[in-house]
């Protein structure tokens, strides 16, 4: 009967190449199969200890994201005015000749007016190496615009921090609790470990506004008032304090729990450590009664009690200052349920769980190890609760504090870097004084030299911060100044509106990279594209007088862009996934990456990288030329294989030694980057089994770390429940400590810099009328999309052509609006008019939407009359750059006080029904669509289909 | 269900043919006149125009023959083979009145069967989806066949009116018919209005144990071909609407030109005839729209999975 | 041919996905198109790719429902609704009347293996397969006039040139959460239908009666955070405040 014919084995390719996604930062590994010199597929790489063979919607579109008709195809002179994607084309010669021209007359005249920032760069340990031989103290990746709260109070509380520097232990943890997360940069690894600990039948609450993604699969959600998580953690603090459900001897030995902090009000020293001579911390030893530096062998330090010092300053242990502020009846679940919206005995009871299982299911894994102090351990004790946070709780103004609040909550059970709990990924952790000082002060940087040192780091007081004697910035985005004093990542959303204003002074040239600041990546898009339009009166030139850029796409900001370098796609360059950089590590194993040409360009593009290293070498940058003048590098393919940091540590660690048998510390290798592609593309070394758990105190870890190059000693970590730091700047604003405060900062210094973790009314909220702006609203990264770079992929934009309001169904009914409807939605800045849908999983208060799935017209090679340029829409409009005015006139930047972090979730609003419509507002003129032809219908494969 | 134009012009038309070459297999008209010749050659016409505006809306119809072959399961096939068979008894018939003006009696009673169990495959088509709750009747097929023989006889008193047989006869069979067809649709439409759900959001996605399922969000924003093909929506207010509109002209009108049709006829043949033809047009606009709201009213069952 | 095999087949292959572990990542979706658009028979179009009506051929779906209890389960904190996602394919029904209604014998079930396939050389694109799909796991591609539909990736499962761990279908292999699984439905003792055995895996619409082969894991029984609380109890053992009992738990260790 059957004389259907099916070829069962035919072969799937003619090649497989082995390289690293790049859709994401993520960073899987991936197979492309190559037939006819065509992609035929692409699927993930079993053996990459990131994605374990899985890939995402992104990861399996790779094939249309190489071959979008938004792919520029070279380099760029503006023609038209800024934004109307006027171009004419020219050569690679010409432009290089350009911006070495631009560039080489900054860096002689005045390097600070070179504005370097990079956006999804997965490069900076090259970009901030070349804006640092270039002499300017503007760079930053965006970071600052993303999640340094997450970063920062990671690293400066636990030396770590959820953000790609840790992972939850998926194999044993018993209890998961997720805050603010919709998809993460560690996606893959996140989907996977969340199915896997729920097929053990371990409990996951997720705790965020909306129940969608990852939340959707929790056992229990914890539909939180966005801004309002410091509350909820405090609260579990104060149970678990209450219910005395706290790993004292983890406190001791691992934490400041026991650190005396000085009691002198109205001195220099308050709030501050009590240290030895060789400035040691020290501890009050309850057999000998005496106090003694902490780490003492055989001290038992107390946690307690109120006692002088030899000197006479009254000093207490920071646990007693900990535990009187969270014992207090202010931290109570029921003091604090409306406000977060959850009632009191839904957060008593995840105290209890948390409890219960730190305690009564606590774990051990047999396997003898050392600590930093000497003593043997026989086994790993393991609290198998596990924590994860990203930017629910990092994008607000209050996030800073509330990430450390959480941090303390995993700290006080004894659940960090334990078996089940939440566990480092090296070369983490590392205490907060092995990351280097900001620099950027005037002193560090000059007419044809380069920077003093790196340009980001952590000020560990006031003293590190980067202003003048006025107090006043020193670099563009007032990054480590008194706005935004621990700006770990500088303040990428703040580089055009600076920029513009002049404030704190103008630039000559905005080099940006890869970042859509035009559009999704900046707060008050319509101002910003005003600001980039805007032109001096006097001159009749632009504001921002020149501005070059490196896209892959024809994005929005590409129409904005004088000159603009065409970058490959991710299968068309080489990459290096580093350990300098933000690492794919795992808690088992230390991993670093590539990316190689797997298939050749087939337009006049060329990789950024090698662009940069280039200019690099025309400019006659150290580091990128020698004395000569003449190219130290190739490319970036040749800076990746012999580029030196240290002796011996390059960017990758693997294949190191002219054998190849050498391991993060070693020779260069020429051979390197055959031996990663051999490998797969990616290196991965394994962690000694008695190294895998407590690092940051576990002397078998500490000694890998030296061995593999991350440290050049040992740098065990003290978890810093109480932020001596933070004090340091409370100290300055209450003019106790140079430099002090400026006047202005003061108060808000003092709110925000508390030692202890503390939560504050988010800034938005505290400043507009509430009954004006009622409702929340926020944005959600959809899982198969990253931010504006889906949108070209044939494939995945046809998941999200548009993006909906979602709005609650209580609010819907309050407003009479059903699905469909149309709305103004307004804030204290503007208003915009969407389509609604109506939803029932989401907080009551809270509306949100997609994020970046509106689209300018023409941008992305899209027809105009697309649905992502006419219906959808971008919250960012709302969102503006800065607070509303107080009554002292000054506009504080919408950023957390501390970190400088972007506040994109503080955002109140207001909702009202409008008239239908086909278009939302406010819409914008189209851009020019591009250079390349644009089928109408694709048949991609078909001449193998058969 | 989509409304898809070509096979709502290739039932329509076909159940005309059909109806008509029904009329003329059982010997109704009288094969000598002209007007019968011709509505031999009309009925042939209105079945073939309806076959090949069937295979318009195919991906591939230069494969169209293939539809043949599955006889034993598919009622598509089975309609294809019994229209082909069909057109056997249907031509000799046809070459019987028009080369011989002689009513062949076997052929037009093989036709006639031929006609009928035509239409009925057509009718089976849809009756046998259980996918469309709405068409999954036995009153399928029997609105489809009176239907078929309604505006049979009526094609065929406007014949005999134009001299080709016993005016009467037929007036008094196409009343008949379209008051039943008119009967069972209205039957047919009640049936659809009042039923329960065969599938549900709930059964459809299994999640009814939990609770009540509202879809959240469709797999891609624009439509695709499921939306376009099976997502088709009328507001019901205009379907009440055009569903009287359909009786009215399907029905009311045809039968309120044919009652008086026998009497004026002896007045006026011309003026018969006129009836006979207004009765024609209402009733093919009618059956049109009834058509249209055939597939517009149908609700798929997939369509649990998008929200409507 | 048209008809269904006479006999159940000996196996049933088909998929079992677990909506408790779904996350509506959609990776199965595109994955699906990246390996069928140049494999088994024609390629899966995209009309207006770039334009306002962008629309394309997929072989699977992933849908979202929210889903309100009204007295059934008491999920998350009582009365929350639930969003779950839904991937939709083929399911390979027993009964397939995507089958039967086929005029040309280009829809068929492998006798052997269950699998429901069209054959795109015989398939005139008339559509009423996918009228007689309850599921919409039918779709026409416009551009080659010819049904598509999920061919269980058979141009993988049984494909010699790939290695074994890799002869499973590509929206499985490439499921982030391993919620979809393959296998033999047939065999009790495989994987799958032992899993269908322990959780209870279920039909979509059987009064369809078209008895799909592939079966969906309910999501997993909640437990309320809230039955918890007891107030949490000041634990008072040996000491009688705060600071003493730390210092008497330090004194222990
Ligand atoms: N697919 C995809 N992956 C991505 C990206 C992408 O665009 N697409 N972007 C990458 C980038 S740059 C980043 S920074 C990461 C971000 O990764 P995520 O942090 O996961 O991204 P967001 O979408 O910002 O998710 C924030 C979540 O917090 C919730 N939320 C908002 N306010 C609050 C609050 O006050 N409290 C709590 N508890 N929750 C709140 C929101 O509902 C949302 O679910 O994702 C990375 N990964
Ligand atoms: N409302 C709202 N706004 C937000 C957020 C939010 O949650 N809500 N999140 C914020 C966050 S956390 C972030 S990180 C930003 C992200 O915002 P952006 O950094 O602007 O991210 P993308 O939109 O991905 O834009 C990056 C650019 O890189 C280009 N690109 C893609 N591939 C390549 C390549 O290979 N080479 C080069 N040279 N360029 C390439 C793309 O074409 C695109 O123009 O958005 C922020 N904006
Ligand atoms: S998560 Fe997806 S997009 Fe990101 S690197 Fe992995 S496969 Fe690529
Ligand atoms: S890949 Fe897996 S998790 Fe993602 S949508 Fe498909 S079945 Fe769900
Ligand atoms: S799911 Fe639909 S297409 Fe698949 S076998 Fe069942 S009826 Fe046929
Ligand atoms: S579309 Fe093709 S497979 Fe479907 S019923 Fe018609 S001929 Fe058969
Ligand atoms: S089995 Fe293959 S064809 Fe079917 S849905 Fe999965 S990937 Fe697509
Ligand atoms: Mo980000």
């Amino acid at each position: 009967m059957s004389d259907h014919r099916v070829e069962l084995s035919r072969p799937v390719s003619d090649e497989v190449r082995k390289t690293t996604c790049y859709m994401c930062a993520c960073r899987c590994g991936i197979d492309v199969h190559l037939k006819d010199g065509k992609i035929r597929y692409i699927e993930g790489n079993r053996d990459h200890p990131v994605n374990r063979g899985v890939l995402c919607a992104k990861g399996s579109s790779g094939i249309m994201q190489h071959y979008a008709p938004a792919r520029l195809d070279s380099p760029l002179l503006r023609t038209g005015p800024r934004g109307s994607g006027e171009f004419r084309k020219i050569s690679w010669d010409e432009a290089l000749t350009l911006a070495t021209g631009w560039l080489g007359e900054v860096r002689d005249r005045d390097p600070k007016k070179l504005a370097f920032f990079t956006g999804r760069d997965q490069s900076q340990s090259l970009t901030s190496f070349w804006a640092q031989q270039f002499g300017t103290p503007n760079y930053a990746a965006h970071g600052g615009f993303c999640s340094v709260n997450m970063a920062a109070a990671g690293i400066m509380t636990i030396g770590g921090a959820f953000w790609e520097f840790g992972a939850p232990d998926w194999e044993r943890t018993k209890l998961f609790v997720m805050f603010g997360v919709a998809e993460d940069h560690d996606s893959n690894p996140l989907k996977m470990g969340i199915s896997k600990l729920k097929k053990r039948g371990a409990r996951f609450v997720s705790v965020n506004p909306v129940r969608t993604g990852y939340s959707a699969l929790a056992d229990n959600w914890i539909g939180v008032r966005p801004g309002t998580d410091g509350l909820l953690i405090l609260a579990l603090v104060h149970e678990l304090l209450k219910a005395r459900r706290i790993d004292v001897d983890y406190l001791v030995r691992y934490s400041n729990a026991p650190w005396l902090v000085i009691d002198a009000p109205g001195t220099a020293d308050h709030g501050l450590f009590a240290r030895d001579a060789e400035g040691k911390p020290l501890v009050f030893e309850t057999v000998t009664e005496r106090v003694v530096p902490a780490g003492t062998k055989g001290a038992r330090p107390s946690l307690s009690g109120r006692t002088p010092l030899p000197d006479g300053r009254a000093v207490a242990p920071s646990f007693q200052l900990l535990a009187e502020e969270y014992l207090d009846s202010r931290h109570a679940p029921e003091a604090v349920a409306d406000r977060v919206g959850i009632d009191a005995a839904t957060i008593r009871g995840l105290a209890e769980e948390i409890g219960r299982v730190a305690f009564d299911e606590a774990i051990e894994i047999e396997q003898p190890w050392t600590d930093v102090y000497g003593e043997r351990h026989q086994t790993f004790v393991g609290r198998p609760v596990s924590f994860h946070a990203m930017r629910g709780i990092s994008a607000h103004s209050n996030g800073f504090q509330t990430a450390r609040a959480l941090h303390m909550l995993q700290v006080l059970i004894g659940a960090i870097d334990c078996p089940g709990g939440f566990r480092f990924e090296p070369p983490y952790p590392k205490p907060l004084h092995a990351h280097p000082r900001p620099h950027g002060k005037s002193e560090h940087f000059g007419s044809n030299q380069p920077l003093a040192g790196p340009h980001l780091g952590f000020p560990l007081g006031p003293e590190d911060l980067l202003v003048d004697a006025e107090g006043k910035p020193t670099r563009i985005d007032k990054a480590f100044s008194w706005d935004a004093p621990i700006s770990a990542h500088g303040l990428m959303h703040m580089v055009i509106a600076n920029a513009h204003a002049g404030d704190p002074y103008p630039v000559d040239v905005l080099f940006l990279y890869m970042a859509n600041m035009a559009w999704n990546s900046s707060m008050n898009t319509a101002g910003v594209i005003r600001m980039l339009e805007d032109k001096d009166e006097a001159t009749g030139e632009y504001r921002i007088p020149k501005i070059i850029y490196s896209d892959a796409y024809s994005s929005e900001m590409v129409a904005y862009a004088d000159l603009v370098l065409p970058d490959t796609t991710y299968l068309e360059r080489h990459d290096c996934i580093s350990l300098l950089d933000r690492p794919i590590s795992e808690p088992d194993s230390v991993n670093d990456a590539i990316r190689w040409p797997v298939v050749e360009p087939d337009r006049d593009v060329r990789a950024f990288q090698s662009v940069l290293i280039d200019l690099g070498a025309r400019l006659r940058l150290p580091g990128f030329s020698d004395s000569r003048g003449q190219p130290l590098y190739a490319d970036y393919a040749d800076y990746i294989v012999r580029h030196e940091r240290r002796p011996g540590i390059g960017p990758l660690a693997g294949f190191r030694g002219l054998e190849a048998d050498r391991t993060g510390r070693g020779a260069a290798n020429p051979d390197q980057l055959n031996r990663y592609i051999e490998n797969g593309s990616f290196f991965s070394a394994h962690i000694p089994p008695e190294a895998q758990f407590f690092k940051h105190a576990n002397t078998a870890y500490q000694d890998f770390a030296v061995r593999m190059g991350f440290f050049d000693q040992p740098q065990p970590v003290t978890f810093q429940l109480y932020s001596e730091e933070l004090q340091k700047f409370r100290l300055s604003a209450q003019g106790l400590r140079e430099p002090a405060a400026p006047e202005a900062y003061r108060e808000r210094i003092m709110s925000a810099f508390t030692p202890l973790p503390s939560w504050y009314e988010p800034f938005e909220e505290a400043g507009v009328d509430k009954s004006a702006f009622p409702y929340h609203a926020i944005t959600q990264r959809p899982m198969a999309m990253y931010h504006s770079w889906g949108s070209m992929n044939a494939w995945l934009r046809q998941i999200h052509t548009r993006n909906p309001l979602y709005v609650p169904g209580a609010i819907c009914d309050a407003h009479g609006l059903k699905d469909g409807d149309w709305v103004w939605l307004s804030s204290h800045h503007g208003r915009i008019k969407v389509e609604i849908a109506r939803s029932e999983t989401v907080n009551r208060d809270t509306m949100w939407t997609w994020n970046a799935i509106g689209k300018r017209g023409g941008a992305w090679a899209l027809d105009p009359a697309s649905p992502e340029a006419t219906r959808g829409f971008l919250m960012n409009h709302l969102i503006h750059e800065l607070l509303p005015p107080k009554g002292d006139g000054m506009r504080w930047s919408n950023s957390d006080p501390v970190t400088g972090q972007a506040a994109w979730y503080d955002l109140r609003v207001n909702i009202e029904r409008a008239e239908p419509d086909v278009t939302s507002q406010p819409h914008f003129e189209p851009q020019k669509r591009g250079t390349r032809e644009v089928a109408d219908e694709l048949r991609y494969g078909q001449e193998w289909s058969r | 269900m989509h409304p898809a134009l070509s096979i709502i012009a290739f039932t329509t038309a076909s159940g005309l043919g059909y109806g008509l070459a029904a009329v003329l297999g059982l010997g109704l008209l009288d094969p000598t006149s002209v007007a019968t010749k011709i509505a031999h050659f009309a009925a042939l016409a209105l079945i073939s125009a309806g076959l090949l505006s069937s295979t318009l809306h195919l991906g591939n119809p230069q494969r169209a023959w293939r539809a043949l072959s599955q006889w034993r399961s598919s009622w598509l096939s089975r309609e294809g083979v019994m229209a082909i068979l069909t057109f056997i008894p249907l031509c000799i018939a046809a070459y019987g009145a028009i080369f011989q003006s002689r009513y062949l009696p076997i052929a037009g009673l093989l036709g006639t069967l031929g006609a009928a169990v035509t239409v009925y495959c057509t009718s089976m088509i849809y009756a046998s989806l259980r996918s469309v709750q709405a068409w999954h009747t036995p009153l399928t097929p029997a609105c489809y066949l009176l239907f078929a023989g309604a505006g049979g006889s009526l094609l065929g008193l406007f014949f005999a009116a134009s001299g080709g047989g016993n005016v009467l006869v037929l007036s008094v069979l196409s009343v008949v018919l379209l008051v039943a067809a008119w009967v069972l649709k209205w039957l047919w439409r009640q049936h659809m209005l009042s039923q329960v759900p065969l599938s549900t959001p709930e059964s459809a996605t299994g999640l009814g144990f939990i609770g009540k399922v509202k879809l959240f969000e469709r797999p891609h924003s624009n439509d695709n071909y499921l939306t376009s093909e099976m997502g088709f929506r009328v507001a019901r207010k205009h379907a009440a609407k055009l569903a009287r509109l359909s009786v009215l002209l399907g029905g009311v009108v045809p039968v309120a030109a044919v009652a008086p049709l026998p009497l004026s006829g002896a007045v006026n043949p011309a003026f018969a005839v006129l009836l006979a033809i207004v009765a024609v047009l209402s009733h093919a606009v009618g059956v049109l729209t009834e058509r249209w709201l055939f597939f517009a009213e149908a609700r798929h069952a997939v369509m649990n999975y998008y929200g409507h | 041919m048209t008809s269904l095999p006479s006999q159940p087949t000996p196996k049933k292959l088909g998929l079992v996905i677990d909506l408790d572990v779904c996350v509506g990542c959609h990776a199965c979706v595109v994955s699906c198109k990246e390996w069928n658009t140049g494999g088994y028979g024609a390629a899966l179009s995209d009309q207006d790719p770039y334009g306002p009506d962008v629309s394309g051929t997929f072989l699977n779906r992933i849908h979202s429902f929210e889903v309100t209890p009204e007295g059934g389960e008491v999920v998350g904190e009582a009365g929350a609704a639930r969003l779950i996602h839904f991937p939709k394919s083929c399911l390979h029904c027993e009964d397939a009347p995507c089958v039967t209604v086929c005029p040309t014998g280009a829809s068929y079930k492998r006798t052997d293996d269950g699998i429901v396939l069209v054959d795109e050389d015989m398939c005139i694109g008339c559509g009423l397969c996918a009228w007689a799909c309850p599921y919409g796991a039918r779709e026409m591609d416009l551009a080659a006039g010819v049904m598509k539909k999920c061919t269980l990736c058979i141009d993988r499962i049984y494909n010699e040139t790939i290695p074994e761990v890799d002869r499973v279908p590509s929206c499985v292999r490439t499921c982030p959460t391993n919620a979809r699984h393959f296998g033999d439905l047939a065999d009790p003792r495989s994987a799958v239908s032992i899993m269908v055995a322990e959780r209870g895996g279920m039909d979509l619409m059987p009064e369809q009666g078209t008895k799909p082969v592939n079966k969906y894991l309910p999501p997993r029984p909640r437990k309320p955070l809230a039955a918890n609380s007891a107030p949490a109890a000041e634990d008072t053992r040996g000491a009688t405040g705060f600071f003493a009992w730390v210092d008497d738990m330090l004194d222990r260790i």
